[in-house]
């Protein structure tokens, strides 16, 4: 009976995605619910829920991380400029997710060694990371050679459909099962939980807990350099200006997901479900031809009332004790 | 386990001149403890006697100034807690200290995680769970479920259970019974005698003594950051051990003035909260010192709250003065009713305020001119209050948490004086000040309720929330013992002793 109801409670975020979705296929135009729009929304899903599974990972252990949508605008530059300068494309890549985990180590170390909440740190490094951005790219958008690298969450072609799904889709799939599992069955999982959950008593128990806060930091990081990386693909360009406000999303879907700010709780299907359901009221909205802006008060209702739900199923498992 | 079956000549660990200053104040001023395989010693004094902080030294959190740890012979300097654990320390902390949102299992091994290249071996670590919880004759408690969903009573055991899933030789227990009850204390103390029968040595932290009493072999009282005696626990009366905690017999400690009850300022019938409590009757008089004993979680903080308008209550009537039913905080200081809260620096003070801004903090309405503030006229008010509670003058400006636990808890107390109220609502006011301290606003109750025609202070209704029965007995005229959300009949103090008082709130004899 217990388990039947954590079952429901880790599910609900996909109910609210089902029924998003079947009202708008219920009140949206056929072209809606059709596969080749399915594929869109995964699509367009990717970059956002990229980045929130790194974001799980910093929220769960009661961290915030501002500064992912800087870190993308700086990891398309990257790639970018290393790309015009003639190198591989594969280095190029490197050389870009490298730069993310680069300002996510520092993010870490900042947070972990000043002691400043990591609110703030990330405020600073959010603007420091565009700053830097803009300066490399000298405040101009950087043109790069096409290469395969642009094909990562294009449209399938007509001869690929063996793959199913573009090669980014499959990318955020594999990098979720990932954190699902590090999060269930390896030491680090539990540690990040713990030091979420209640820091002193897992710095009592002998948690290195700074070092699995920088850790934690620098997967985020290294998380939203993949998705600068699909942020590049799908530009072609290196700009220093994207992805500006990109964080917002990121953290509205991991608490769509069922992710809490204070720390200790939140779930890879939750954020994946959360990111999902912002990509599918946008495609939504757009396919009925609404405004931009009904767009963004339907986003806004659905975090507050997402959060508020989670919250008050929350109040009545403790006062069902 | 460390095994210490073969009986050690030594003590298994000593600990020698033991110094610890924080700022300019010694919190340690050379403490000496033994403690001899297998047994359960008893550390007990007041607050801020010191006994935390000798505890925090053997567990690695903070380093002495000075002194030797020995831990079976060996010379022992824990830097972390980490070199503490797995040297056998294990510290079971007053608050409890798991993760709420990770398994039990997962809290027993944590920091400690049976693993092979960075993935848990789950079977092995369920196993060692169920083992030490087995251990503990606690093998019903699921290992599988979150913490967090469990009560205290079983949280604590879990906390126990990671110790003994480490391996500790030295288990100690900082004020484990405060939020249990009864029957929960008695399944404790058998698990206590357990590991004791199985060779762990046991230190027992406790305010309670008649726990100490109970469970322990020996004690050490600490007083002041020293060790003041120690000795056979069965050789000593808790009246000796009173003496050695508080240095100078109980009468001296406990002014009483003659208080002359007047007229009924606030009383209380059926009242019942949301949860606590369930069901509280009581008046409170001019002139009277009413104090209510319970043990933490009976249900007396929310009680209080309720009255002052802080909780919804669902039943019954609250009456003060000529007006009745509940009301929000605003008016009942409006209705000169005054609270100060338990809890000094999250609820009770602003602490970066300064002593004058605190004082003044509620803005009587003669405060302001025309609704502006004149400073000036602010710091006079203060300073008359402060003055009466002799609290230095030139500390109006000063920010609050430049003060000790006791200056602190008069600025709180100053504040009630300042807003001059009839009704004067206090919960544990002497909660972590020192002794000195302590008498100090024993006094300052007694004054308010006795009032002083000198200083122009009329007699007040004092109601006290305390933990520490000998205190309440000292300072009141009347007590009610809250058990489970119940409050008992109100008896005239000198109608009653400690061992009554602790029946009731530990619920003897009572049919529930």
């Amino acid at each position: 009976m217990k388990k039947i109801s954590i079952l429901l409670n880790s599910l609900a975020p996909f109910f609210g995605l089902s029924a998003i979705y079947l009202l708008f296929m219920a009140i949206g135009p056929e072209s809606f619910s059709s596969p080749h729009n399915l594929e869109t929304i995964l699509r367009q899903t990717a970059i956002v829920g990229t980045a929130a599974l790194g974001m799980t990972l910093v929220i769960i252990a009661g961290g915030i991380d501002l500064s992912v949508g800087s870190m993308i605008a700086l990891v398309t530059v990257v790639i970018a400029a290393f790309l015009q300068a003639g190198i591989s494309p594969l280095l190029s890549a490197a050389a870009g997710v490298g730069a993310g985990v680069l300002c996510g180590l520092v993010n870490g170390l900042l947070v972990t060694r000043l002691r400043v909440v990591p609110f703030i740190v990330t405020l600073g490094t959010m603007l420091i990371i565009r700053g830097s951005a803009k300066g490399i790219a000298h405040e101009q958008k950087i043109d790069a050679p096409l290469s395969w690298l642009n094909t990562l969450l294009a449209a399938l072609a007509p001869d690929a459909l063996w793959q199913l799904l573009p090669a980014g889709v499959w990318i955020t799939l594999l990098l979720a099962v990932t954190v699902a599992l590090l999060l269930r069955y390896t030491k680090l999982g539990k540690h990040i939980i713990a030091v979420g959950s209640n820091e002193q008593t897992a710095l009592l128990c002998g948690v290195p807990v700074d070092r699995i806060k920088v850790i934690v930091y620098t997967m985020s990081a290294g998380f939203a350099g993949v998705a600068g990386l699909m942020q590049f693909s799908r530009l072609t360009v290196g700009d220093p200006t994207v992805a500006i406000g990109l964080e917002l999303d990121v953290i509205a879907a991991v608490v769509i997901g069922g992710g809490s700010l204070s720390g200790g709780e939140g779930s890879v299907a939750g954020t994946i479900a959360g990111a999902l359901i912002m990509t599918t009221i946008r495609s939504g909205c757009s396919q009925m031809g609404l405004p931009n802006w009904v767009q963004e008060i339907i986003t806004g209702a659905i975090i507050v009332i997402a959060v508020s739900l989670d919250r008050l199923r929350h109040r009545r498992r403790e006062s069902e004790q | 386990m460390a095994s210490v079956n073969s009986p050690a000549p030594g003590p298994s660990l000593r600990m020698r001149n033991i110094r610890k200053s924080f700022g300019a104040t010694a919190a340690l001023g050379g403490v000496d403890f033994d403690l001899m395989p297998g047994e359960v010693h008893a550390l007990v004094g007041e607050n801020g006697a010191g006994k935390s902080t000798l505890m925090k030294i053997l567990s690695g959190a903070i380093a002495a100034d000075s002194g030797t740890i020995e831990l079976l012979g060996t010379p022992f300097l824990p830097r972390t807690t980490f070199d503490a654990r797995t040297a056998g320390i294990a510290m079971i902390y007053q608050e409890l200290a798991l993760a709420p949102h990770l398994s039990v299992a997962d809290n027993i091994v944590l920091g400690m995680e049976p693993e092979r290249c960075g993935i848990l071996r789950r079977s092995v670590i369920s196993r060692k769970a169920q083992d030490a919880l087995a251990q503990l004759g606690h093998e019903n408690i699921p290992v599988d479920v979150h913490v967090g969903t469990l009560p205290p009573a079983s949280q604590q055991i879990i906390e126990i259970a990671r110790a003994l899933a480490t391996g500790c030789s030295v288990l100690v227990l900082d004020e484990p019974t405060s939020s249990l009850s009864r029957e929960d204390v008695e399944r404790l103390f058998k698990t206590i005698r357990r590991l004791k029968a199985a060779g762990t040595s046991v230190i027992y932290i406790s305010h309670f003594l008649e726990e100490v009493q109970e469970i322990s072999d020996r004690y050490t009282v600490l007083r002041d950051g020293c060790s003041v005696g120690n000795g056979m626990t069965g050789e000593a009366t808790t009246g000796d051990i009173v003496r050695l905690m508080i240095g100078r017999s109980i009468d001296q400690l406990y002014p009483h003035s003659v208080h002359e009850r007047g007229e009924e300022l606030l009383s209380v019938k059926d009242l019942q909260g949301v949860r606590k409590p369930r069901s509280a009757s009581f008046a409170l008089h001019r002139g009277e010192v009413l104090g209510i004993a319970g043990l933490i979680g009976a249900g007396r903080t929310e009680l209080l709250r309720s009255i002052f308008g802080l909780d919804r209550i669902k039943n019954g009537s609250i009456r003060v003065g000529h007006s009745i039913g509940c009301a929000t905080p605003q008016k009942r200081w409006s209705q000169s009713v005054g609270m100060v809260s338990e809890n000094r620096s999250s609820e009770g003070l602003a602490v970066h305020l300064s002593v004058m801004d605190n004082i003044t903090m509620n803005l009587r309405r003669d405060a302001t001119r025309l609704g502006f503030i004149s400073p000036r006229r602010l710091q006079r008010r203060a300073e008359e209050s402060m003055r009466l509670l002799g609290i230095r003058a030139d500390a109006a400006l000063h920010s609050v948490d430049t003060l000790s636990g006791g200056n602190q808890q008069r600025v709180a107390l100053a504040r009630l004086l300042h807003e001059d109220v009839d009704v004067v609502i206090l919960d544990e006011p002497t909660r972590g000040i020192d002794v000195a301290s302590k008498s100090n606003i024993y006094s300052l109750i007694d004054r308010m309720a006795a009032g002083d025609p000198a200083l122009n202070l009329k007699p007040r209704g004092v109601l006290v929330v305390s933990s520490y029965i000998p205190e309440l007995l000292g300072i009141c005229d009347s007590i009610a013992v809250m058990c489970r959300g119940v409050l008992g009949p109100s008896y005239a103090t000198k109608d009653i002793d400690q061992h009554r008082l602790l029946e009731e709130a530990i619920g003897k004899g009572m049919t529930e």
